[in-house]
């Protein structure tokens, strides 16, 4: 399976169990153990290294405040780990909210019998991650659980961000006539998890497209401001769930057109071999945006000069026709409603 | 994607809708047997692109929704067996048994797995040597081969913990008795092309030739379908009958030798019940005593549970193409895929979800 490997600079502690136990959770000498080694040695905020029961912040402005939970299966996965997720996931719903990201909560829920190499390789990710999105971890939690009532690790992080001063994200903005774009290929991140799911496992080399998108959005809404309207983050229900919410919400129809959606040719020949519609399958590392008609090109062509914003494209637009329907416009001139699903998509027997 | 674009050409497909509409005098009632050649016409937008007086009639081809309900819940009864771990193709799951689906099950405790193929029902097989593992063995000729390659396989590993819940049905007796139904409107036919693929095209000569229809074996792209579309009413305009193949890049007349040969190797041909249709003799497949310790209705007992398919539902109606999904009731109002009255509004192949999930008579 392909896996990147995070490390940091300092080796992996010397610890005296190479599992974590119940006794891990006790709060007694063997917690202390475990944080000392795993959390304080790895995170350095001084909010945090003061061990208090919470932090205390200084923000400027409105705030955005979000919180996630992680409870992906498998934990590592092909391109990265719950942990960059959990730390991407809240940096971009915070991204999202037109944010800088500043601080955040990091929860663990161990199952015991984790392997300290995993939890360590996790906590690396989380910390490479949180770098990378100039976010700082300055409360905690950890606790086990017995073997059976967790899925290995369960992480919660909660985001604060400060908004940034040129923003006007609001679903009431959208018009008829706005153009939706989508910042990368979608379906990428799902078909990812399901090369390496128990049952479902094929050989690829699709890995996930989780990444923090806060450079990109806070771009956008520095050089265009007003002319971005919306900001959302198609992960689970994937784009075609983002774009009913906001169809129903807003009372427009939604139109998209086929041809446009960017997506990964390998990506697309799972689809249609596991009888999946990509506009369904999760995404973590794209972004749409509704913008203004008259700056969408702009704005493509600015998104395209980020590595992750490459693929950007228009895929459709804000119409008065069908309030609260989105519809596909197929290159054959016929269309179809892409209705919300009922619960998970299911691949289909033939 | 190599070997898929051509049959998605854009030039190709106003092409031969031009060329349909040059054909037809008079209005014609085709039936697309496989609910993935639905699928095709309705995603792609092709129904509404058809010329007027093509009026498409969506068939049975759905394994999940002609799968009776008691089939079901047998499956559930076995599942909810503590030493049972059942696995199951992904859109089986949320299918209405008389009281409860698979995912229902699986939610109240019982070891309930989704698989792409039933050899990975065996790799847990072998991983589970003390979990029973059934694989819920549903589907037309298609799924067969590989349904029947796990059994042969799991006598070859002496595996005495795997068994089949089979319920294998066969396209061409569905056919036949469509066309046997007074009411029926089919004057020609889209037979399945990955099924011929399969078992080749020999069974649909008789079939042709009993009820004077023209059958043309289809594939599944727009070109593919709309070239099928051609031919069938090419037929019925020029008052011919017989069968044609259009898929012939992929199927031969003879079919897959070597497949057929696995599928005879541990299945026979029986009566098999259709959920919306009823019985129909020599209309299944079922599995031949050889293998009976492979047989999960042979290795369990399941106690008889009673027919009970909901009355209200008219799926048979749908699955023999004399009503559209919308012209039921209870269509998007009691009906819906988050809470289906019959098979056809769960599966992702069947008529009345494809309709629902599409919107196609709401975006007309």
């Amino acid at each position: 399976m392909m896996k990147r490997k995070f490390s940091l600079q300092c080796p992996m502690p010397e610890t005296d169990f190479d599992l974590v136990t119940l006794g891990h959770g006790s709060g007694g000498r063997l917690t202390n153990q475990l944080l000392d080694k795993g959390i304080f040695s790895i995170f350095k905020a001084d909010e945090l290294q003061k061990r208090d029961d919470g932090a205390v912040i200084t923000l400027n402005g409105p705030v955005a405040f979000t919180t996630d939970s992680f409870v992906i299966s498998p934990i590592f996965f092909p391109g990265s780990n719950i942990g960059e997720l959990a730390v991407n996931g809240t940096v971009n719903d915070l991204a999202m909210c037109g944010a800088v990201p500043r601080y955040m909560s990091l929860s663990l829920i161990i199952e015991e019998g984790l392997k300290i190499e995993d939890l360590w390789e996790i906590l690396a990710a989380i910390k490479i991650s949180c770098e990378q999105s100039g976010v700082e971890i300055v409360t905690g939690d950890t606790k086990v659980v017995e073997k059976g009532k967790g899925d290995q690790i369960f992480i919660n992080t909660t985001g604060i961000g400060e908004i940034l001063p040129g923003a006007r994200l609001d679903t009431s903005r959208i018009k008829e006539g706005d153009t939706i774009i989508l910042s990368g290929q979608m379906a990428t991140h799902g078909i990812s998890i399901m090369t390496v799911r128990e049952g479902l496992s094929f050989e690829s080399d699709i890995l996930s497209d989780t990444r923090p998108l806060h450079e990109m959005t806070i771009d956008l809404i520095r050089q265009f401001g007003h002319d971005i309207k919306l900001l959302r983050d198609p992960t689970r229900g994937g784009v075609a769930t983002v774009l009913n919410e906001i169809a129903v919400k807003q009372k427009s129809g939604i139109e998209l057109i086929d041809d446009t959606f960017p997506l990964d040719p390998q990506v697309n020949a799972a689809c249609e071999i596991l009888g999946l519609d990509p506009l369904y399958v999760a995404n973590e590392g794209i972004f749409i945006a509704v913008v203004s008609l008259n700056a969408a090109d702009r704005i493509v062509d600015r998104l395209r000069k980020f590595s992750a914003g490459k693929n950007a494209a228009v895929i459709g637009s804000v119409s008065q026709d069908h309030p609260g329907k989105v519809i596909v416009r197929s290159g054959y001139g016929g269309k179809r409603v892409v209705g919300m699903l009922a619960g998970d998509q299911l691949p289909r027997i033939c | 994607m190599k070997h898929l674009e051509e049959y998605r050409d854009k030039r190709q497909v106003r092409y031969l809708i031009d060329k349909i509409r040059d054909k037809i005098s008079t209005s014609w009632n085709i039936m697309e047997i496989c609910g993935g050649q639905t699928h095709s016409l309705l995603k792609n937008g092709l129904i509404e692109i058809l010329p007027e007086g093509i009026i498409m009639i969506h068939g049975p081809g759905c394994p999940v929704c002609v799968t009776p309900a008691m089939m079901i819940d047998k499956a559930i009864a076995l599942a909810l067996n503590t030493e049972v771990i059942l696995c199951s193709f992904g859109d089986m799951l949320r299918v209405p048994g008389n009281e409860k689906s698979l995912l229902k099950a699986k939610a109240e405790g019982a070891d309930v797995r989704m698989v792409y193929s039933p050899l990975d029902a065996l790799a847990i097989a072998r991983k589970n040597p003390e979990k029973h593992i059934v694989f819920f063995a549903v589907g037309f000729e298609t799924t067969a081969p590989a349904n029947a390659l796990s059994v042969i396989q799991a006598k070859k590993l002496d595996l005495d913990n795997f068994s089949i819940l089979s319920s294998h049905v066969l396209v061409p007796p569905a056919m036949a008795a469509i066309l046997r139904d007074e009411e029926t409107h089919v004057q020609g036919f889209l037979a399945a092309g990955h099924v011929c693929s399969v078992m080749g095209t020999d069974e649909y000569e008789p079939v042709a030739r009993e009820f004077n229809v023209p059958i043309v074996v289809t594939g599944f792209e727009p070109v593919d379908m709309l070239n099928g579309i051609y031919q069938c009413i090419s037929m019925l305009e020029n008052g011919k009958t017989g069968l044609m193949n259009q898929y012939s890049r992929v199927v031969r007349s003879e079919g897959n030798i070597q497949a057929k040969k696995i599928i005879s190797e541990v299945f026979e041909v029986g009566t098999r019940e259709w959920r919306g249709i009823g019985e129909i003799p020599q209309s299944g497949l079922v599995i031949r005593k050889e293998y009976d310790r492979f047989n999960a209705e042979k290795r369990f007992t399941i106690n008889k549970i009673p027919m009970n398919e909901d009355n209200a539902c008219m799926a048979g109606l749908i699955l023999k193409g004399i009503k559209k999904p919308h012209q039921c009731p209870y269509f998007r109002n009691r009906c819906t895929p988050e809470n289906p009255m019959g098979a056809p509004m769960v599966s992702s192949e069947g008529a009345c979800a494809a309709y629902y999930h599409y919107g196609y008579e709401s975006a007309t």
